[in-house]
């Protein structure tokens, strides 16, 4: 079994598909939730989540002094931003990929797709 | 190209598609099937070549890539596991090579043509991989140095190997939209063969291929289609001026049409007609059945290509489909009709040669030098190949004498 990060990306001041009445939001809601249940029941569900904004990132970085090391804002200043993940387990990337589609008709973003190249605790000797 | 070579080129194929699945990593398989080729060019000439020499290729690779592994980590536990569950079943020499794909390399070919892979990184993986052309050859099919083909595909095989990009034919459901896919590839692949007389391997390979496909899916008529539309493409080729020039299908020589070709490609279109699931590659084989039908250039059943065109133009409505059906429309309507329905699709096309050159076209029939000379000069500066280059700026001149009052040649 591999697993896959599927990175759902936010388009800024591009609200398609947002939901934007209560209505919409609890269908949105009960979307998310059944394409979840699937996961979890397929065994695909390893973690996922929904982050705050890019207003919300700091970057810790590398420099010389105190000040240089931590920044406000993103690592990269650009109209799309990952909005949320999720880790899932699939036998190959078609699997992967078909998940993608699902998440893609529950919430209405494009998904990038990356598969781990290793993943749990870095262990010695390894 | 000697018997080696194409023993080589076929073996190849089928070795690495075996390995690949046998091992389940292109890189392995394609490094133990070159010891293996290294072996053979040793042992050939003092030996004899083998009965079945793909066989023996497969069967050498096979050995190769066991010791690989079992050097490697683990190496142990994976050969005694394959020993126990796949090589076995295995015949000890070998898949028999006698039809032109086996079932491994029917499911490398949806591997290299997943979409997942950019398609000019499908059609290099395609060629080597499955037509078993040397990084070399795929470089020039390209027109790119080795060494940029090179990267090239280590990049493409690392992203399958990455990605879990699977080795099996896709169930039903993704069957058709992944056998597009193929199909797109292996028409790409016939068309680089078809633009330059010096890659005309590239068509043997294509069809070959292809050929293959139809055997291993029956019951897939665009492959049929596909089939069909290269064979009638290639029994037209003597008269299409062998690269040198370019000879409109309305002055080619018919007689140097090759029969046989074009009597099995017209048998595959009769077959897709009959089955009724028509397909973009078998409309398109429809439509270059009808033109191989005609005895004469005049003879052309214009009516019958358009109403091709508009049923193609229904299931793949791109810009090109448009520029062919107007050329056709112009046969059955006049240049007037043609001119308006280019026009539709002039600014999508506007860096095409051919939208040009059909423009130009229209205009001169029309009547309208000063405009078909700014239209074949514009074809001619957007064209790639020599032969076209020197037909346009021919034609265009050709204008500019009806402009002095002389008689036009073309008219």
């Amino acid at each position: 079994m591999n697993q896959y990060l599927l990175a759902v990306y936010d388009v800024e001041g591009q609200a398609a598909g947002v939901p934007s009445t209560a209505e919409e939001m609890q269908a949105f809601m009960g979307r998310v939730i059944a394409l979840e249940e699937e996961m979890d029941r397929a065994g695909a569900f390893a973690f996922g989540g929904a982050l705050h904004g890019p207003d919300a990132a700091t970057v810790v970085s590398g420099g010389t002094g105190l000040d240089k090391v931590t920044t406000d804002g993103p690592f990269v200043e650009a109209k799309e931003h990952i909005g949320g993940f999720y880790i899932i387990n699939a036998e190959d990337l078609d699997e992967a990929l078909s998940w993608a589609n699902k998440v893609v008709e529950a919430i209405n973003h494009p998904i990038e797709v990356r598969p781990f190249r290793a993943t749990g605790r870095v262990e010695a000797g390894d | 190209m000697d018997d080696i070579e194409r023993t080589f080129r076929e073996a190849h194929g089928q070795a690495v598609a075996t390995l690949t699945r046998l091992f389940g990593d292109i890189t392995l398989a394609e490094d133990a099937v070159q010891d293996a080729f290294v072996s053979a060019l040793r042992r050939w000439p003092r030996d004899g070549v083998p009965d079945n020499p793909a066989g023996w290729i497969v069967a050498t690779a096979r050995n190769r890539a066991v010791d690989v592994v079992r050097r490697g980590r683990r190496g142990r536990e994976l050969t005694e596991q394959l020993a126990t569950d796949r090589l076995r079943v295995e015949s000890a020499t070998g898949p028999d090579d006698s039809g032109p794909m086996s079932d491994d390399q029917l499911r490398l070919i949806f591997t290299c043509c997943h979409p997942a892979i950019r398609v000019e990184h499908q059609v290099a993986l395609t060629l080597r991989l499955i037509a078993g052309l040397t990084p070399a050859e795929v470089a020039s099919a390209f027109l790119v140095s080795e060494a940029t083909m090179l990267k090239r595909l280590v990049r493409a095989k690392s992203k399958v190997k990455a990605a879990h990009i699977s080795y099996r034919v896709p169930d039903d459901a993704e069957l058709p939209g992944r056998l597009r896919a193929v199909l797109s590839v292996l028409y790409l692949i016939y068309n680089a063969g078809a633009d330059d007389v010096d890659r005309c391997d590239l068509r043997v390979e294509a069809i070959r291929l292809t050929r293959g496909l139809v055997t291993l899916l029956p019951g897939e008529p665009e492959a049929v289609g596909l089939l069909a539309l290269m064979l009638l493409s290639d029994a037209r080729m003597p008269s299409r001026g062998n690269g040198t020039h370019v000879v409109l299908l309305k002055d080619q020589n018919r007689s140097l049409w090759d029969r046989s070709l074009i009597s099995t490609g017209q048998a595959l279109v009769l077959a897709c007609m009959r089955r009724r699931r028509l397909g973009p590659f078998q409309l398109q084989a429809a439509i270059q059945a009808l033109h191989c039908a005609a005895p004469r250039y005049e003879d052309t059943d214009w009516s019958a290509i358009v109403r091709f065109y508009d049923r193609l133009l229904a299931v793949m409505p791109t810009a090109v489909v448009a520029l062919n059906r107007a050329v056709a429309v112009a046969e059955t309507d006049g240049p007037e009709a043609a001119l308006a329905l280019l026009d539709g699709v002039a600014g999508e096309l506007d860096g095409y040669p051919l939208l040009h050159a059909s423009r130009g076209s229209m205009l001169e029939r029309l009547g309208r030098p000063h405009e078909a000379v700014q239209a074949y000069d514009r074809a001619a500066a957007l064209a790639r190949t020599d032969a076209d280059i020197s037909f346009l700026t021919h034609r265009s001149s050709h204008v500019t004498v009806d402009l002095d009052g002389s008689t036009g040649a073309l008219s």
